[in-house]
């Protein structure tokens, strides 16, 4: 059990830099989960707190001791691989107990410990099958087990259930959570699916070309987006995005067609005449008759999700989606009027991605 | 590009020195010593050498023996890399449709691969041997009309046949597997799109074996330089005449029956140089191979 | 596929039926010539159906041609080359793949090199390198000018000498050298995903253990496929071997076959010996074949992957 801490972390390749200066603070017993697109430098990040790749700058403690230039083993740290990395020529029970062999454990009390981490994941009768015999779900869990039998101090996940299939994805990611619950040892984890990173975390970290966004809760996080990036990154059909000026008289954000989007007088007042990005999730979203709307937008095609139905219209030259659980019947090429929940509007600054409202429409703007 | 490892360099170092000690002791320092001898000439009390520059060189490259065998050699190579790759490639793409008995024709392909040139110079020498089984009977039907021994034609066309003959199961091998890593997907599209069998071959497999092809060809003429040494002792020792008295049979003749070294140094050389022409031709074409997959 | 090509398929079998019967019919020749007496083999109309007396010129050629000792000279050879390019490789290709150090492109074409320096071509020198091995070493401290600093310092001439010529180290050392083999196993290294070298790594496992535990069991089918390779290669040596070689008790195989038959000649001289000379090459034949028959499936991989 430990807490880890990141400072002002960077990571160079040749003269390329990926990681850009990390600070994050984990605490004992935490579930992280580092949630971005490929390429943003998450790996690399846990990679550098495994100790599989050096820390260009900037220092790693765990449990408060530095350890930039401690070799992987000597970090306490285990980690359950992408691709899972098992020894192809070992058992299942060669694999969990294979970082015992090599710290010297008399083979009784190994095979003692394996038989009980395998018990804990459900591998007990798939003991001396080799990797090859197994599904993914079962070779993910040996994976897992692996990990558990050295009662590490992190656990560190790098994208382990991004080659399952859907339903055993779910299925397996409530597994690790449980396992998570039961052993309470911190844990970071790294993926770039979204819903995998709101199930799972206590805290989630959204990262992006090298910079951390965000960080907070998943709850927090979808409400309240630090950016325009992570505001379309988090949330499942993907928020609408429309440009617009912001004018203090009528308090509104006039869109590009001259329609406006009204916005409370002290919000108006506080950014007037900014470009702005004006976000809103289709949940937030209705379909009323036309001109009886916030604007009026032509409908396209509509995708049935079951539960509700996700419509397409085009605005502009914009496609804006809403998602109706009334499924109202509306015919293509047919102009509707699209109604904004007031408060569920977020305002970007066009210039620079941040958020120019710290909660909804009612709230405060941010301090500058 | 792959990711450093392990940073303990001196267990690397230890791990590659004994290779890099006998590739130094047996390689580098051989080839160093045959240039030196090369441009050197011992003398004959004693003394140690003494430079001589290109002398050597213009010695070789004035003698009518020596362009005699550069001659014999092409001939070899042409001859012996026509008929190995022809054959082998015919039977590896006819094999390649895997009909019944595949698996007989393959192992009935392949086993040569395992013969020891001179036992293949042999067994080809006493099959052409005029005073000996089928060819003594020919010789008895129409007289004199098959004498290796004699007729330095015959001679090379028996050494081309031994020396082709064992070099088919190597090509092969390797026509088959070059056939076989063609994906069955691009076959299928082929048939799909009407061609057949026959057709196939010609617009699909063909074209996408050529680099497998340029590399055992290159391969094939390389051997033929430097792997005849074997069959040509066995068969004819470089007779009738220096008929067959291929380059490197030559080099070994001039070096340990004449202990010419400075001679046969140059010769070395001159051959060493059109070997690793050969070789550098060969692994452009292997890394074209990976443009076309 | 679903395809009728009846005429095709009568034409490819007869295609592969007489291609076939090209690579077997000089074996045929070959065994028939071995079971017969020589007066038989020199019949005329030739014999074409196998004799009853392949045997006796087994025995004949196995004892009086002596190729019954050189067979197993001729095996230790095998075995000695085999071990020894197979641990060479492992360790070589381990040392160039798994580091990360300045000198593993340099050391690569050092050995990726030698591929172009085959030992037909380098024959005089490596002769002469074989009669002392420490010649190279000696000229390195000569040129270097550490003799003379040694023999004035302390009078001593350094004289460095180690006479491979008759010996197993002289016959095996200088065919474990090639590169062949160090290919193989480095194509193969890197084939092996990097998350297994760092779940090792994670496990607490150095590069050592990493090698015993992981990379040597996974290259099993490597270690058979340049086993079989090298094997043929070292019995079917011939000129090297030819060379190195004047004491008969360390003659190989191959040699020995050669010398049951006199030199081509024009001048004639007597009758060649052809039933044990062709009973001799069908002992030096056997076991090559029987490993490459048997081995088949993991020679041909290893062939392939190497590149030659």
């Amino acid at each position: 059990m430990a807490n880890i801490s990141i400072k002002q972390v960077r990571k160079s390749y040749a003269n390329s830099e990926v990681v850009h200066g990390v600070n994050l603070e984990v605490s004992t017993g935490e579930f992280i989960v580092i949630l971005g697109p490929s390429g943003c430098g998450k790996s690399t990040l846990l990679r550098m707190i495994a100790g599989l790749e050096s820390v260009t700058a900037g220092t790693i403690l765990i449990d408060d001791k530095p350890v930039n230039d401690l070799e992987p083993h000597e970090r306490g740290c285990a980690m359950v691989f992408q691709n899972y990395a098992l020894y192809p020529h070992m058992t299942v029970a060669e694999n969990i107990g294979y970082a015992l062999k090599v710290a010297g454990l008399p083979k009784m009390e190994r095979a003692t410990k394996v038989s009980s981490v395998a018990a804990s994941v459900g591998l007990t009768e798939f003991l001396d099958r080799r990797p090859g015999q197994l599904s993914g779900g079962q070779r993910q869990r040996v994976a897992m087990a692996r990990a558990i039998i050295r009662e590490p101090k992190v656990f560190l996940f790098d994208e382990p259930l991004s080659n399952l299939d859907a339903k055993l994805r779910v299925q397996m990611r409530q597994e690790i959570r449980r396992i998570h619950n039961r052993i309470r040892a911190t844990s970071i984890f790294v993926t770039h699916d979204q819903q995998e990173g709101m199930t799972l975390a206590d805290r989630l970290v959204v990262m992006n070309k090298g910079v951390i966004e965000q960080i907070g809760a998943p709850e927090d996080v979808y409400h309240h987006p630090a950016s325009i990036y992570v505001a379309g990154f988090i949330g499942s059909p993907a928020m609408n995005f429309l440009s617009g000026q912001i004018s203090a008289t009528p308090a509104a954000a006039m869109l590009a067609n001259g329609e406006r989007i009204t916005l409370p007088a002290h919000v108006a007042a506080a950014h007037d005449g900014k470009l702005a990005q004006i976000g809103i999730r289709p949940e937030a979203l209705s379909i009323v008759p036309a001109g009886s709307g916030s604007f009026d937008a032509v409908f396209d095609f509509a995708e049935e999700l079951g539960n509700a139905r996700l419509y397409h219209f085009r605005f502009e030259d914009l496609t804006v989606s809403v998602l109706s659980a009334d499924k109202p019947k509306v015919k293509a090429g047919v102009p509707m009027g699209i109604k904004v929940a007031m408060d569920a509007v977020h305002l970007f600054d066009a210039e620079t991605g941040k958020r120019l409202l710290a909660r909804g429409i009612v709230l405060e703007p941010v301090p500058a | 590009m792959r990711r450093a490892y392990y940073k303990n360099n001196w267990i690397a170092a230890l791990l590659v020195a004994p290779q890099l000690i006998i590739v130094f002791t047996f390689f580098y320092f051989p080839t160093a010593q045959a240039l030196y001898w090369a441009f050197t000439l011992e003398q004959p009390w004693g003394g140690g050498n003494t430079w001589v520059g290109f002398d050597n060189f213009k010695a070789i490259l004035g003698d009518s023996l020596y362009w005699a065998s550069i001659w014999v050699s092409i001939v070899y190579a042409i001859g012996s890399t026509t008929l190995a790759v022809g054959m082998a490639l015919t039977l590896a793409i006819f094999a390649d449709r895997q009909l019944s008995g595949y698996k007989v024709y393959k192992i009935g392909m392949i086993w040569p691969y395992a013969i020891a040139a001179p036992a293949v110079g042999l067994a080809f020498r006493f099959i052409f041997s005029p005073g000996a089984g089928i060819m003594m009977f020919v010789n008895q039907m129409f007289p004199e009309i098959w004498n290796p021994v004699e007729n330095g034609n015959q001679a090379m066309a028996m050494v081309i046949i031994a020396g082709a003959w064992k070099q088919v199961a190597y090509n092969f091998i390797f026509f088959l597997a070059g056939l076989q890593s063609i994906p069955r997907s691009l076959i299928e599209a082929g048939a799909m799109d009407g061609a057949r069998v026959l057709r196939r071959m010609r617009d699909i497999q063909l074209p996408l074996l050529a680099p497998t092809f340029f590399f055992v060809l290159v391969i094939n003429i390389t051997d033929s330089f430097t792997d005849s040494f074997g069959i040509v002792d066995t068969m004819t020792a470089g007779g009738p005449s220096r008929a067959t008295n291929l380059m490197v049979y030559k080099i070994f003749n001039d070096g340990f029956q004449g202990l010419d070294y400075s001679g046969a140094a140059a010769q070395s050389i001159i051959l060493m140089l059109l070997v690793i022409a050969l070789t550098f031709v060969q692994f452009r074409y292997i890394e074209r191979k990976v443009h076309y997959t | 596929m679903i395809e009728r090509t009846p005429l095709l398929n009568i034409a490819t079998h007869a295609i592969l039926a007489v291609g076939l019967l090209l690579m077997l019919l000089p074996m045929y020749l070959v065994i028939v010539a071995a079971s017969h007496s020589l007066q038989d083999v020199v019949a005329v109309p030739p014999n074409l159906l196998p004799g009853d007396q392949l045997w006796v010129n087994l025995q004949a050629a196995w004892e009086k041609g002596h190729l019954g000792d050189r067979f197993v000279t001729t095996f230790i050879v095998a075995m000695g080359v085999m071990t020894g390019k197979i641990v060479m490789s492992c360790i070589t290709a381990f040392g160039i793949v798994f580091f990360d150090h300045r000198l593993k492109m340099p050391i690569f074409w050092l050995i990726f090199i030698t591929l172009m320096l085959p030992l037909e071509v380098r024959i005089v020198p490596t002769y002469a390198v074989a009669a002392n091995a420490l010649l190279p070493f000696q000229t390195l401290l000569d040129l270097s000018g550490i003799t003379w600093i040694i023999n004035a310092l302390s009078g001593i001439e350094v004289k460095l000498e180690w006479n491979l010529l008759n010996s197993y180290a002289g016959l095996i050392m200088p065919l474990v050298a090639t590169a062949t083999g160090t290919f193989l196993y480095r194509q193969f290294y890197l084939t092996i995903p990097e998350e297994l070298v760092e779940a090792a790594k994670m496990d607490g496992a150095g590069p050592l253990r990493f090698l015993w535990d992981v990379l040597i069991p996974l290259s099993r089918t490597n270690i058979a496929a340049l086993a079989t390779i090298m094997f043929v290669y070292a019995w079917n040596q011939y000129l090297w071997p030819l060379l190195v070689v004047t004491d008969q008790s360390y003659a190989m195989i191959a040699v020995e076959l050669s010398r049951l038959v006199p030199k081509f000649s024009a001048t004639g001289g007597e009758v060649p010996k052809w039933h044990i000379a062709m009973a001799g090459t069908l002992i030096v034949m056997l076991p090559p074949i029987v490993v490459v028959v048997f081995m088949q499936r993991w020679f041909v991989r290893g062939l392939i992957n190497t590149d030659k």
